[in-house]
């Protein structure tokens, strides 16, 4: 049902055809070459990581000495070999002494920041030990709220940096405050993006090498870039560029952006190899990657408008804060900095207000992420658009429409900077309406309101930026700041073709692909040029800085690889084509530029005709016949950088990006009264990105990026307890859509060629990801007539929107007081009657003997102090179990009438304490209630993969304590809550309804 | 996520399980489909010193139909219920509950006791059995073998009757009544999850008893007054559950559920999504 795309140039090559994949084959049959499936060098040992279960905490001590003694167990490598081998990483931001290494050496800031390494001959052996290193931490009051963390008296992340806030700045374009102060209407919103990542299934892989005779590091790894990482990483390991030898396999199990955070990786397994004096692999376990990889930023986006009568926006202002986890990782504060040119969206607004807070929380570390930067700022952007609409009364569409930069305006330089390289936004808007039905889906909406039912239409316009100006970030400084450092602009891509004697055609580029099909397009291009079957092409796109031709732009980021590095291919092919010319000309004694490539064939129209291998082959067979100046060989490496992409000037206007296409999207839910779940009855997509090198790819990109999108607006999110726990620890806690989630989308093309690439494409893989979430969201307030719209939008919390207008609880049935926020993360209580005086259960209680005896799991119980023990427990719910090194402690001893039981303690899933505060009440019939209240705080693995199964396992294993404590004072069980509750209901609903 | 090491044992009978849980008792699983088993193992949830595998045990692979019950013996997958066309007259509500059941992938190897014995509160088999009144059959070597009732082997998350040496041999599901209308209905955050409240009814003339899962600590059925007096009963029910918030949905929001979507499963069950 998809709007074909255009085949590209009537009549031309393979250019602009939707070739199918030339991946695909290998990739289908199991032979793809992943990371892990690569051999290993003999002697490979393999690493395991000890991890935080806190979210902030001191590191006091580390003991490995048992796990060393462990068998198999090679080496531990600690904090104190990072602080004595490597730096820490170069931060982005200026005056900001933070210190992030590759592991914690003092602190750990967020759960699952790596603590030592435990290398082992396998990483069986590896997990075995992890366990048995002992970790001593003094816990700190974690923050997690950016807006909490950005208050003067929060808990601070880095103590030498002082505030959490490392970077601030306000910037200035027009005249903002004029256009506010003379605006017939002011419109705001508050929004808060939610974290949530791109999801590889392939999680990280390195295999790291130490070579001591040069002192230098050759490292495998799925990094994919971008190459500017490579001297960040190069200084952390205090080792020159050319130490660091840094390789990636041939395939991809995807990266999204999510696999730039492999970089702390690679330092961390330099170091262990160094260490352990052999070559180290460490592939990383979806629970160590949900924890602890990357994400993209979480925001909180304070957002309004300067509007006219007739719904012209005159001005924006931003005040947004963007939360960086635990540590500023490079090239992070770049969330912010990568739209930073394209913050008036596709509207010609030339006055803007921004201030932007970068601050840091005990949460994973940011950094790229498919759509990097556009989710956030297009869901501040486009929910304000809508709220514009709603507030005056006007048709979002109308409200759209009259902002849209005009076709005549390009190329448009944005009020911050942005040069808007080519678009006819208007059109491409009028071709989505007519081709997606929009007039029928609007009739659809009214007719399923009249019907009773909650139905919206959502719209979004957004421009999506593609290849990234590597001067970008640098907006994070101050113009003085700039000067200081020297100006970064730019963005090099490269490629190389080499020709084989038998006229074999290699491409090589560095953009590391993650599963889009360079390999395809390359060849598609080279073809194109060269007059050859693509299938003849062999690309190959392993990246190996101590061979290839690589700079700071390369990888795979920023949407480059159609815009840039493809141009850079088609420079390359260019280049081989004109030697080729020369030499057939020299042959024939004819004029270069008659010469012909075509089918396989070098050609003059009507005359002399060589297949491509004979002429090709003559560089490297017959150099005698080569023409002057021809040196033989074979073999052109093209460098390509746009001019366009120039350095922030000193009024912070940034070109942020090179090309900008152009997406307009719309929708309709319907929303379920009850379940709040949320329908897509339609989605339509609508983009301009240029030429299509390869419609079919383009259409695939847009579809994964769209499904991807529904994540985020639907079911995604890292989540945290206010004690900084993570809790998503498990794909069934962090829910990805999956295939009967999907929506097939109605995806349609305009092009609208880009005069700065090399073949006129843009890039198109990321602007679903910046695109659908908002316009879901604004379809949901569509639909149900709210402002306040919060991703994801999970049936629950659409239901609240909806409203829940509960009866009372029956008596008897009445819930516990929620717990406070910011209190434990769980709060309930419970009681329990035994036939027994106060006074006698009380001195039960004090006596160690009963505590060794309720204690579930206790195996050893030692008195340390005045009613203060130490515990070696094992505790849990069903199969589940862990061992606990524990410290249980009675206190606030008022007998007989009351006390508190607590207990805290580490095991190798995490750590957990709880305490219950027991009240005593004596009974007319001489027994006693124990009424307890408890609350209980857990960390680590337990909390991360555990979150739905919490409560109840908390209320068994306290419930477990005092119950015992009853049949040690009677010999019998005693009834719980849940004796008590099935008691009162069969009163309720008669004898035999209770079963 | 690499499993701690543990003896693995492939039993042949039913007597060598018996006698293994004899031996080992805590220290040992029983490995049947795996579907929970495996993934808390290379999580190191759960360390046993021996796994017991039964998948070879014969005699545990069966579903008989006796004596007003449908029996399913420990090794029997999901899948081999789906595939039997007689279910949907034997059984309708389980019928009718297992294509809620996590994935055809995951049926292909998830056993009907492995879901019983893991107990988990949001699972669809154990509220069908605690709805249907069935029981629960426990062997062990030198005890008496014992068939305990469905609302009496729930004891909370992951944790029930069944002793350390004993073996769930068969669960009972009571084969269908004349006069009575099975459904079923579940909301999850997507195809195959943990349910966030999962509802199976019984629908006589005079009455309803509906099963609630995903809600409380363990499967709860109630039986309910048809008319007026409905909402106020399922109101008392949605309370009663003890609805716990966590990252997926709110207690509200289940209690709210338990009302709202038990109400229209029994006044129109028709509106029911069957999957």
């Amino acid at each position: 049902m998809n709007h074909p795309a255009s085949e590209g140039p009537a009549g031309a090559g393979p250019l602009g055809r939707s070739l199918t994949r030339v991946e695909d084959a290998a990739l289908l049959r199991g032979l793809g070459r992943y990371a892990d499936d690569l051999a290993t060098p003999p002697g490979t040992l393999h690493a395991a990581v000890v991890r935080s279960p806190h979210a902030h905490a001191r590191v006091l001590s580390v003991d490995a000495s048992e796990a060393l003694a462990m068998k198999g167990v090679r080496a531990v490598l600690t904090g104190e070999d990072v602080k004595r081998w490597a730096n820490p990483f170069p931060v982005g931001v200026r005056g900001a002494p933070m210190e992030h290494w590759c592991m914690a050496v003092d602190k750990v800031r967020y759960v699952g920041e790596p603590v030592c390494v435990v290398i082992a001959e396998d990483r069986y052996r590896a997990e075995d030990a992890l366990d048995a290193v002992r970790v001593e931490y003094e816990p700190l009051k974690p923050v997690i709220d950016p807006e909490k963390a950005a208050a003067e008296d929060a808990p601070v992340l880095h103590e030498s940096v002082g505030a959490n806030v490392v970077n601030e700045r306000h910037f200035h374009y027009g005249e903002p405050d004029k256009a506010f102060e003379e605006a017939d209407h002011r419109v705001s919103i508050k929004v808060r993006f939610p974290r949530n990542s791109c999801t590889p299934i392939e999680c990280y892989v390195v295999l790291g090498q130490y070579h001591a005779a040069t002192g230098g590091y050759d490292i495998l790894s799925n990094f994919q870039g971008p190459y500017a990482l490579h001297s960040v990483m190069a200084r952390a390991l205090n080792v020159t560029g050319s130490r660091l030898r840094l390789r990636t396999p041939p395939d991809s199990g995807g990266s999204f952006g999510i696999k730039q955070g492999v970089l702390t990786y690679v330092v961390l397994m330099g170091l262990a190899a160094r260490k352990a004096g052999a070559p180290v692999k460490w592939v990383e376990d979806r629970l160590e990657h949900l924890q602890a990889s990357s994400s993209a930023t979480n925001r909180v986006a304070d957002m309004e408008a300067a509007v006219t009568a007739d719904g012209r926006v005159t001005a924006l202002r931003y005040d947004q804060i963007d939360d960086c986890g635990g540590y500023l990782r490079a090239p992070e504060p770049a969330t912010f900095y990568r739209m930073h040119g394209n913050l008036t969206g596709a509207y010609g607004i030339r006055n803007l207000k921004v201030r932007n807070r970068v601050v840091l929380t005990n949460k994973m570390p940011s950094g790229l992420n498919r759509g990097f930067g556009g989710g956030q700022m297009y869901f501040a952007l486009e929910r304000l658009m809508h709220q514009v609409a709603r507030q005056l009364n006007l048709d979002p569409l109308e409200v759209m429409r009259r902002n849209l930069v005009p076709a005549d305006a390009f190329p448009y330089r944005t009020a911050s900077g942005a040069l808007l390289d080519s678009g006819k936004y208007a059109d491409t808007v009028d071709l989505a309406l007519r081709d997606g039905g929009y007039d029928e889906l609007i009739q659809r909406r009214d007719r399923a309101r009249a019907e009773g039912k909650l139905y919206g239409v959502g719209l979004c316009a957004v421009v999506e930026p593609s290849i990234s100006n590597m001067g970008y970030i640098t907006t994070a400084l101050t113009p003085e700041q700039r000067a200081k450092a020297g100006p970064k602009n730019g963005a090099v891509s490269t490629a190389t073709i080499g020709i084989d004697p038998l006229g074999g055609i290699t491409v090589h580029v560095s953009s590391t692909p993650q599963g889009q099909g360079h390999q395809t397009v390359a060849a598609q291009v080279v073809a194109e040029v060269l007059g050859v079957d693509p299938a003849n092409i062999l690309v190959n796109v392993e990246l190996d800085t101590g061979k290839d031709a690589w700079s700071i732009a390369s990888g795979n980021y920023s949407s480059r690889f159609a815009g840039a590095v493809a141009g850079a291919v088609h420079k390359a092919a260019l280049k081989v084509r004109e030697r080729l010319a020369n030499i057939a000309a020299t042959l024939w004694e004819a004029d270069a530029g008659q010469v012909r490539f075509a089918d396989g064939k070098v050609f003059i129209e009507d005359g002399p005709s060589l297949g491509f291998h004979r002429v090709a082959g003559t560089a490297h067979w017959s150099p005698a016949l080569l023409p002057d100046g021809e040196a033989g060989g074979l073999r052109e490496t093209a460098f390509w950088t746009p001019p366009q992409l120039e350095a922030p000037d000193d009024d912070d206007h940034i070109n942020s990006s090179l090309c900008h296409g152009f997406i307009f999207d719309y929708c309709g839910v319907e929303i379920d009264r009850i379940t709040g779940e949320i329908h897509i009855d339609r989605y339509v997509t609508c983009h301009d990105a240029g030429r299509l090198l390869n419609p079919m790819l383009v259409d695939g990109q847009i579809r994964g990026g769209f499904t991807q999108a529904l994540g985020v607006a639907l079911m995604e999110e890292f989540a945290y307890g206010d004690d900084g726990s993570f809790l998503s620890g498990t794909l069934a806690d962090y829910l990805l859509p999956t295939a009967p989630e999907a929506v097939e989308p109605l995806i349609l093309h305009t092009e609208t060629p880009s005069p700065f690439t090399p073949l006129g494409a843009k890039g198109v893989g990321e602007g679903n990801n910046m695109s659908t979430p908002v316009c879901i969201a604004n379809a949901v307030a569509d639909a149900l007539g709210r402002d306040d719209i919060q991703l994801p939008l999970t049936p629950s919390r659409v239901r609240g929107l909806i409203g829940i207008d509960e009866p009372q609880a029956p008596e008897g049935l009445e819930p516990l007081a929620a717990p406070k926020p910011g209190g434990p993360a769980l709060q309930a209580r419970d009681s329990v009657e035994v036939p027994a005086s106060p006074q006698t259960v009380y001195d039960t209680v004090l006596d160690p003997e009963t505590l060794r005896a309720i204690i579930p799991g206790c195996h050893a119980l030692e008195l340390e102090g005045d009613n203060q023990y130490r515990a070696d427990v094992t505790v849990g719910v069903g199969m589940i179990k862990a061992r606990f090194a524990a410290r249980v402690q009675l206190s606030d001893l008022d007998p007989p009438h009351s006390l508190r039981l607590s207990g805290s303690g580490d095991s190798a899933m995490g750590s957990a304490s709880g305490s219950a505060h027991v009240t005593l009440v004596e009974l007319d019939n001489g027994h006693t209630r124990l009424d307890y209240v408890y609350e209980v705080d857990v960390g680590g693995k337990i909390a991360a993969v555990g979150g739905r199964m919490l409560q109840s396992a908390s209320k068994i294993i306290i419930g477990q304590v005092f119950n015992r404590l009853a049949q040690r004072l009677t010999g019998k069980p005693a009834g719980g809550l849940w004796q008590r509750l099935r008691a009162l209901l069969a009163r309720l609903f008669g004898k035999g309804g209770a079963s | 996520m690499k499993a701690a090491s543990f003896d693995y044992v492939r039993a042949e009978s039913k007597r060598e399980v018996l006698q293994l849980l004899h031996e080992h008792g805590e220290d040992a699983r029983v490995l049947a489909g795996g579907q929970s088993l495996m993934a808390t193992l290379n999580m190191r949830l759960t360390q046993p010193k021996v796994v017991i595998d039964i998948n070879r045990v014969e005699e545990l692979n069966r579903i008989r139909n006796d004596s007003g019950h449908l029996a399913v013996g420990a090794a029997v997958r999901q899948v081999q219920l789906t595939d039997r066309a007689e279910l949907i007259r034997e059984v309708p509500l389980l019928a009718k509950a297992l294509p809620w059941i996590g994935h055809f992938q995951t049926r292909n190897r998830g056993t009907v006791c492995g879901s019983v014995a893991h107990a988990d509160p949001s699972a669809e088999i154990p509220l069908c059995l605690v709805t249907l009144g069935g029981s629960v059959v426990l062997e062990s070597l030198k005890g008496k073998r014992r068939e305990v009732p469905a609302a009496d082997f729930f004891q909370g998350l992951l944790t029930t009757d069944r002793q350390p040496k004993e073996l769930i041999s068969e669960v009972r599901f009571p084969l269908a009544e004349d006069g009575t209308d099975y459904h079923f209905q579940e909301i999850a955050m997507r195809h195959g999850d943990f349910a966030l409240v999962a509802l199976a009814l019984c629908l006589r003339a005079d009455g309803a008893h509906l099963g609630v899962g995903g809600v409380a600590d363990r499967p709860v059925a109630r039986t309910l007054p048809l008319g007026d007096e409905l909402p106020d009963a399922l109101n008392t029910l949605a309370w009663s559950l003890g609805a716990q918030d966590d990252v997926h949905a709110s207690a509200a929001y289940r209690r709210q559920l338990v009302r709202e979507l038990g109400q229209r499963l029994i006044e129109e069950p028709s509106h029911a999504r069957t999957r």
